[in-house]
């Protein structure tokens, strides 16, 4: 047996590479967050002054303060966007599991050859552009959009669901619902059969069964798919965007609008950090749960 | 003995593939619509694929977003692969934790704070936003979903070709080129695949990296989006899907024959 292989020089490059472009970004966001704006180009302050050397790192360490975090508690408008967002996220995983996991379910009891179709029936909403996807419910919600056409020809009233929080809601299930369903599916196709047949031996109803030996093995699945829907969901700009009204409060619309229309960038910095700071505990258990799954395929 | 699908199970996936897929057919089909009013079918016509090609701007975004694409994607395989081959051949290293996080945090961080930070970045260091500068910022993010996917066939390939060779005298990087990649070759380029299509695809992180003369397609179709639903949109979006869609089921036929070969 010859010593293990040497992969260190081969996993140096994209460790920098990530090192450079992911992890240290984030240093300059802290500090950002930290600094005051300025009518300057970048507009911040303050920005080390290297010609003053040693004072001038000082004096920059000393500008810095956490006036800009205090300036986002004294408005309530953050702190709205902030619960919304959750909220948001948190009632969207809900939905979605709620609609996924039927899915997810459907799918894995069709012969093997028809799941294939399946799986790539579902995968390929996902690899279509995501902005497109959004667009396309536009056309559908809009006020004389084909929904109420639709409405209209049995006689039924019309829905003004454009620049709604519903529209919002549609358009998060709609979105994520592959990242919901894959993961399921996932779990779900590779169960064994024979545990269900033990349950009817020892007298089960069907249904007890898939509350009893099915949706309990699912569990692994319904977490990946909650932590896929649910952190980037939090952060969302498009959706909320063009299918949200003024009125609806999301981080992601937050930070877009500190950050191009207000130009106040150590604000974006701010509100791009607590939110971080929020996800930081679902981000950890995601990665968990991968590095467990992968460990458990080999 | 497997119970087939109930009538419950097939109304389930039906219901949930129509509600993927609906709302892009009903795009599909209206942008062969000869009226401007979403709702009014005029009679078929091609006219606003004619109209894209006469329109500068939006040829330039393609052009543009093509290149980003081929770029970023070249360089996240290249870096996604040596990535994947370090966490899955090398055990437990030093800073492994660390590496793995760098890996999978990308995949759900909000693309909000991926692109601010990237921008903040490139502030920091004086670069000009152009070009490059969402280039660099693609392959960064797309790098991760390379190294999930060749991750994942790469733990199923047999470690004992590997050793085998060098046992037969091959140096560790020809015993790479030699035995591990042509096998993990289909999970590579389906890793490129991804890839390309999450760049072409990316709106937000390019709207913060991005600067002038390098406008992307999404950027583009987001500008115009704000100013509501225009049949224009809805051609160049078909064929966008068109390509995507092309693209994957190619893929998808291509690895299914080779499976089917190897058997």
């Amino acid at each position: 047996m010859k010593g293990r292989p040497r992969t260190g020089l081969a996993a140096l490059a994209p460790f920098l590479w990530l090192g450079v472009f992911f992890l240290f970004p984030f240093l300059l966001v802290a500090k950002l967050s930290l600094s005051d704006t300025a009518l300057a180009m970048p507009p911040y302050a303050p920005r080390v002054d290297w010609s003053a050397g040693w004072a001038g790192v000082r004096a920059f360490f000393a500008a810095l303060d956490f006036e800009t975090y205090a300036r986002l508690t004294r408005d309530s408008l953050y702190i709205a966007s902030y619960l919304s967002s959750l909220m948001f996220a948190a009632v969207a995983t809900g939905i979605l599991l709620v609609i996924g996991y039927p899915i997810a379910y459907g799918m894995s009891r069709f012969a093997a050859s028809t799941r294939q179709a399946l799986l790539m029936a579902v995968i390929l909403p996902f690899w279509t552009s995501f902005l497109i996807r959004v667009y396309a419910w536009i056309a559908v919600l809009k006020p004389e959009g084909l929904l109420n056409t639709f409405l209209s020809q049995f006689g039924l009233p019309e829905l003004n669901l454009l620049n709604t929080d519903t529209a919002v809601y549609i358009g998060l299930v709609y979105a994520y619902l592959p990242f919901m369903v894959l993961p399921l599916y996932a779990v779900l196709e590779k169960q064994d059969q024979s545990l269900l047949e033990a349950a009817a031996d020892l007298g089960c109803t069907r249904t007890q069964a898939f509350w009893r030996v099915t949706f309990p093995l699912s569990l692994p699945g319904v977490g990946a798919g909650a932590l896929l829907c649910f952190i980037p969901m939090v952060g969302e700009f498009v959706i909320p965007d063009l299918l949200g009204g003024s009125g609806t409060l999301m981080l992601g619309k937050t930070i877009w609008t500190e950050f191009f229309a207000n130009r106040d960038w150590p604000a974006a910095s701010a509100v791009a950090i607590a939110m971080l700071a929020t996800l930081v505990i679902p981000i950890v258990l995601y990665q968990r749960q991968q590095t467990k799954m992968i460990e458990a395929g080999r | 003995m497997k119970r087939g699908p109930s009538a419950f199970n097939i109304a389930s996936v039906v219901a949930g593939l129509a509600f993927l897929h609906l709302p892009i057919v009903l795009l599909v089909v209206y942008s062969f619509n000869a009226s401007r009013l979403v709702t009014v079918w005029g009679g078929f016509s091609t006219k606003w694929y004619g109209a894209l090609l006469r329109d500068d701007q939006l040829l330039a975004a393609i052009w543009v977003t093509l290149r980003v694409g081929l770029i970023s994607a070249s360089l996240a395989t290249v870096l996604g692969t040596l990535a994947a081959v370090a966490l899955v051949r090398s055990g437990r290293f030093k800073g492994r934790l660390l590496f793995s996080g760098m890996i999978y945090a990308p995949l759900v961080m909000p693309e909000v704070i991926l692109g601010l930070s990237l921008l903040l970045l490139f502030v920091a260091f004086g670069l000009p936003r152009g070009f490059w500068t969402v280039t660099v910022s693609h392959a960064t993010v797309t790098l991760c979903y390379v190294t999930v996917v060749v991750q994942a066939r790469l733990i199923s390939f047999d470690k004992a070709l590997e050793e085998a060779a060098r046992d037969l005298g091959c140096t560790p990087l020809k015993a790479f080129f030699a035995v591990t990649l042509p096998n993990i070759a289909p999970a590579v380029a389906a890793a490129w695949m991804l890839a390309f299509t999450l760049s072409l695809d990316d709106l937000v992180i390019a709207s913060f990296t991005s600067g002038p003369g390098a406008t992307t397609l999404p950027m583009r179709i987001y500008s115009q989006v704000r100013l509501g639903v225009s049949p224009e949109i809805n051609a160049v979006s078909t064929l966008l899907v068109g390509l995507v869609a092309t693209g994957v089921i190619a893929a998808y036929l291509f690895q299914n024959r080779r499976r089917g070969r190897d058997a």
